[in-house]
């Protein structure tokens, strides 16, 4: 492509449109994270600290892509996060 | 005004990767994303998150972003941020994330011509103390005592490289250090990193439940307590002054943070022949 008609931005973004380019995790969890909205504040600490960003800003979960790894369940001081055997979900 | 959690990007730009579940590494490349935004630029050498992040035809990252050759994340960062500023592009940041053992050993030359040129770019060092995608090997940055495959009886007899004085030595425009168990700290250096024209360096915590043997959920409880025992400290460098951002609030508890972790349970022999908790 010539320089000049190169765009005067980053190109879009792939991925949000299109879906992710990224198979799901979802099978490599043995528990599963439950939200109790009877106990959640919405203190948003489960979803800062996800290092899979499995939880959004409104507390829905993406069990796609959630690896089941406990972090969310001990940073919320509320206790309303329980991991849950995923067996029983089968 | 100060960036807070509620600020961050909501969409994920590093979504779907393949790090072992509870990996600290991801969710600092995770959350620096959701600070910087779609404008940043993201350039990974070898390391945990390339291997987790690029997995062709699968791309994790949903904004632009390179893998570089091990020893070249600072080069390949100026010749991007040059590159681009070359096409009149202005809007951007170039961020790079590398391990301990691309930052402190092999990468560190590259990382040093960048900041004596005083190239724009934002270095973010992601810090497990070993490298791990090979399978935990002793760094740079392995702490004292810590136990890697190629340090197996006696745990490393080394202490930790200071990288945030060497990149002060280099004449650093700006450092910082920070943990991934106070992610508020590792924001706000970030959101300020990205506001300076010239070379940032930040150093950030980030445990691995495998190589340092604990539990996949401890991640965050861990990188929190490394800081509060004193084993990590969170400090910034500007200006040729240096601020210490949060006193350790339970030294004493330093034993307890070793012993939670199965990196440090050394050979029983060596350790009461030597007073190892102790030293
Ligand atoms: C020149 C070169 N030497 C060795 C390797 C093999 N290698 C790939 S990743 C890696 C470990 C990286 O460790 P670190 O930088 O701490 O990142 P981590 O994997 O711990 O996230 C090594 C040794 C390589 N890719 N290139
Ligand atoms: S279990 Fe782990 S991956 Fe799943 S939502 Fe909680 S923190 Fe995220
Ligand atoms: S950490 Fe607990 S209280 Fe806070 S938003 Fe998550 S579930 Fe709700
Ligand atoms: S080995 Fe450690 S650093 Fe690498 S992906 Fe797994 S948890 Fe993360
Ligand atoms: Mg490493």
């Amino acid at each position: 492509m010539p320089l000049k008609s190169l765009p005067n931005k980053a190109p879009e973004l792939t991925a949000f449109e299109g879906g992710y380019l990224v198979s799901p995790n979802g099978g490599w969890r043995s528990v599963r994270p439950v939200i109790n909205m009877n106990l959640c504040v919405h203190c948003g600490q489960c979803y800062l600290y996800c290092p899979d960003g499995t939880i959004s800003p409104e507390l829905c979960l993406d069990y796609n892509f959630c690896k089941g790894c406990g972090i969310c369940a001990k940073m919320c001081k509320r206790g309303a996060i329980t991991m849950q055997k995923e067996a029983d979900y089968a | 005004m100060a960036m807070s959690a509620r600020d961050l990007d909501k969409r994920e730009f590093f979504f779907g990767h393949k790090a072992c579940a509870g990996c600290g590494g991801s969710l600092a490349v995770r959350i620096a994303l959701k600070v910087l935004g779609e404008r940043a630029v993201s350039v990974l050498p070898a390391g945990c998150m390339s291997a987790v992040g690029f997995n062709f035809p699968q791309l994790a990252f949903t904004n632009n972003a390179f893998i570089t050759p091990f020893a070249a994340t600072a080069s390949v960062m100026t010749g991007i941020e040059a590159g681009l500023r070359q096409r009149g592009i202005d809007d951007f940041q170039v961020v790079g994330f590398a391990g301990d053992g691309g930052t402190a050993d092999i990468g560190l030359q590259a990382l040093s011509g960048a900041i004596d040129r005083g190239d724009n770019i934002l270095y973010i060092c992601y810090d497990n103390e070993a490298y791990m995608n090979t399978g935990i090997q002793k760094s740079g940055l392995t702490p004292y005592g810590a136990k890697t495959t190629t340090t197996p009886y006696k745990g490393s007899r080394r202490h930790k490289k200071d990288m945030l004085a060497i990149v002060a030595a280099n004449g650093v425009d700006y450092a910082a250090s920070a943990s991934i168990g106070y992610l508020e700290d590792y924001i706000r250096k970030i959101e300020k990193a990205a506001g300076i024209t010239g070379t940032k360096y930040i150093h950030v915590l980030a445990p691995c439940p495998v190589g340092w043997g604990f539990k996949t959920d401890e991640t965050v409880d861990i990188a929190r307590e490394a800081v509060d025992v004193g084993a990590w400290s969170l400090r910034e460098y500007e200006n040729g002054e240096w601020k210490l951002n949060r006193e350790p609030s339970r030294p004493q508890d330093l034993e307890l943070y070793m012993k939670r972790q199965g990196r440090f349970k050394i050979e029983k022999q060596y350790q009461e022949e030597n007073n190892y908790a102790g030293e």
